[in-house]
């Protein structure tokens, strides 16, 4: 599984949680730009987990914030 | 200009500047200036019912309880002034660990300064680099925190769900140690955790198990022992970490256990060795109290019959309760919004009944509630004239 093939796939995950329909880019945080509270965050790290058959610990999401980085961290978590 | 550090608060401070220009009393800043029995206080002057304490078996004026502290002071003093593993250790507090170790039919027991204290010490001692804590996402703040002390790596589930906390077991890498947390019972709804599937499939997955029981101590489970007991599967849990400002009815935490190690932990937990001791008289009120638990049959059927009867009684006057059916000694009554929920939290108060007010963050799914906790000396009558006063309340404001 190519970077882009990760990307397209987290993308259609945010579609539900993206409730502004905010353009997603590279840059877009989850805290500010899609204002995701901490019970969303919980329900869209749970689907990405699912998703990838990976783990995002509480640790590793402290280092997240915005979408690039997302793409990034489950591309290494899923062995790419 | 210097930068202020407090401006991170402003949101707090105007929100509860909000609260208070209706001109109504402020929910957290309540004096009880005088407290008459378990179940009953002068609260801002007002003779007022306590609903709101975690005094489940209203061991607080205990007479032997009392005479124990007294006793204590007289021939210990006031305080240890030292750490447990300095000069802190008084006979008192090896009484209260013996006593502990027979209430729980445990190998060990280590008393902390505060259930706070226990949480956080064995969390983050216990759980090391490397090693990963696989927890409710409802977990109380001194589990959190245990968790942010420590170097483990933290993986929060959705409340209660088996398959999402297996799931995340089977995801851990292979080698690493794996320590599942868990609470009997959850003080915000009181609702409890289904133990016995969690459990076993935590040791399927070779974790080890800490079970939270603060507030099921004393009166769920045959000998008291909590959630644990009840389903079966105390034996199956590694550390049950609890406290004695509930059911104890004073101050202090501990963690029981039946690892063969488990005494190291007396050496290496730093908020058990870098803290002062429990004062005499507080260890002596424990254990005195903790051996009179042992017996309390009825006071628990008693206590059980209160909440079943609050519980019957709110749900019938209309109010929407955190449980379908009575799990614990603590009834949520779920309020549609703070605005609302401070007022009849306020509206109760002048009724004369004190119950807690708890909001984010400290509430599941942003809610706000009114927590009810029983306790076995509300007699009867006192809960017939709560469930009036619940009833002249809600319909004042406007909730039922």
């Amino acid at each position: 599984m190519d970077r882009a093939e990760v990307e397209t796939r987290i993308r259609s995950l945010i579609a539900p949680f993206n409730k502004k329909g905010a353009d997603i880019a590279d840059a877009t945080t989850f805290a500010g730009d899609l204002e995701f509270d901490s019970l969303t965050v919980m329900d869209f790290v749970a689907a990405i987990e699912d998703e990838f058959d990976i783990i995002i610990s509480m640790n590793q999401q402290a280092e997240i914030e915005n979408f690039g980085q997302l793409v990034d961290a489950v591309c290494k978590l899923s062995g790419n | 200009m210097t930068g202020d550090l407090f401006s991170k608060f402003d949101d707090i401070i105007a929100l509860r500047q909000s609260l208070l220009a209706g001109g109504g009393e402020d929910p957290f800043s309540l004096v009880m200036e005088k407290v008459l029995s378990p179940t009953r206080a002068i609260c801002n002057g007002r003779d007022t019912i306590l609903l709101g304490t975690y005094n489940y078996m209203g061991m607080t004026f205990d007479p032997d309880v009392i005479q124990a502290g007294k006793d204590a002071l007289d021939n210990y003093g006031a305080g240890t002034t030292g750490s447990r593993v300095l000069n802190g250790t008084y006979q008192g507090h090896k009484e209260c660990e013996e006593a502990l170790k027979e209430f729980y039919g445990m190998d060990h027991a280590m008393v902390f300064s505060t259930g706070y204290q226990a949480n956080l010490g064995i969390i983050s001692t216990v759980a090391g680099k490397g090693d990963y804590i696989v927890l409710d996402i409802d977990s109380h703040a001194s589990i959190w925190d245990g968790c942010a002390l420590g170097n483990a790596e933290v993986v929060p589930f959705k409340h209660n769900d088996i398959e999402a906390m297996e799931k995340r077991l089977k995801r851990i890498p292979e080698g690493a140690g794996k320590l599942v947390v868990l609470e009997g019972v959850y003080s915000m709804l009181g609702d409890i955790a289904p133990l016995k599937e969690m459990i076993a499939v935590a040791k399927a997955n070779g974790a080890m198990v800490l079970v939270d029981e603060a507030h099921s101590m004393g009166f769920i489970g045959e000998h008291g022992r909590g959630v644990a007991e009840a389903q079966g599967v105390l034996d199956d849990v590694d550390f049950v970490i609890g406290t004695f400002s509930k059911s104890v009815g004073t101050v202090g935490g501990f963690c029981v256990s039946n690892h063969p190690k488990f005494e190291v932990l007396r050496l290496v937990c730093r908020p058990y060795v870098f803290t002062a001791s429990l004062p005499p008289s507080v260890v002596a009120t424990a254990a005195t109290s903790i051996r009179k638990l042992m017996h309390g049959g009825e006071k628990r059927a008693h206590l059980w019959e209160n909440s079943r009867t609050l519980h019957g009684g709110l749900k019938q006057l209309g109010f929407q309760l955190g449980t379908d059916a009575p799990q614990s000694a603590i009834i949520a009554v779920i309020m549609p919004d703070l605005q609302k929920g401070a007022a009849m939290w306020e509206a109760l108060l002048h009724e004369g009944l004190y119950v807690n007010l708890a909001r984010p963050p400290a509430t599941p799914a942003n809610m706000t509630l009114l927590r009810c906790s029983l306790c076995a000396e509300h007699s009867a009558e006192q809960v017939q004239t709560i469930l009036g006063m619940f009833e002249r309340a809600g319909k004042a404001v406007g909730i039922i």
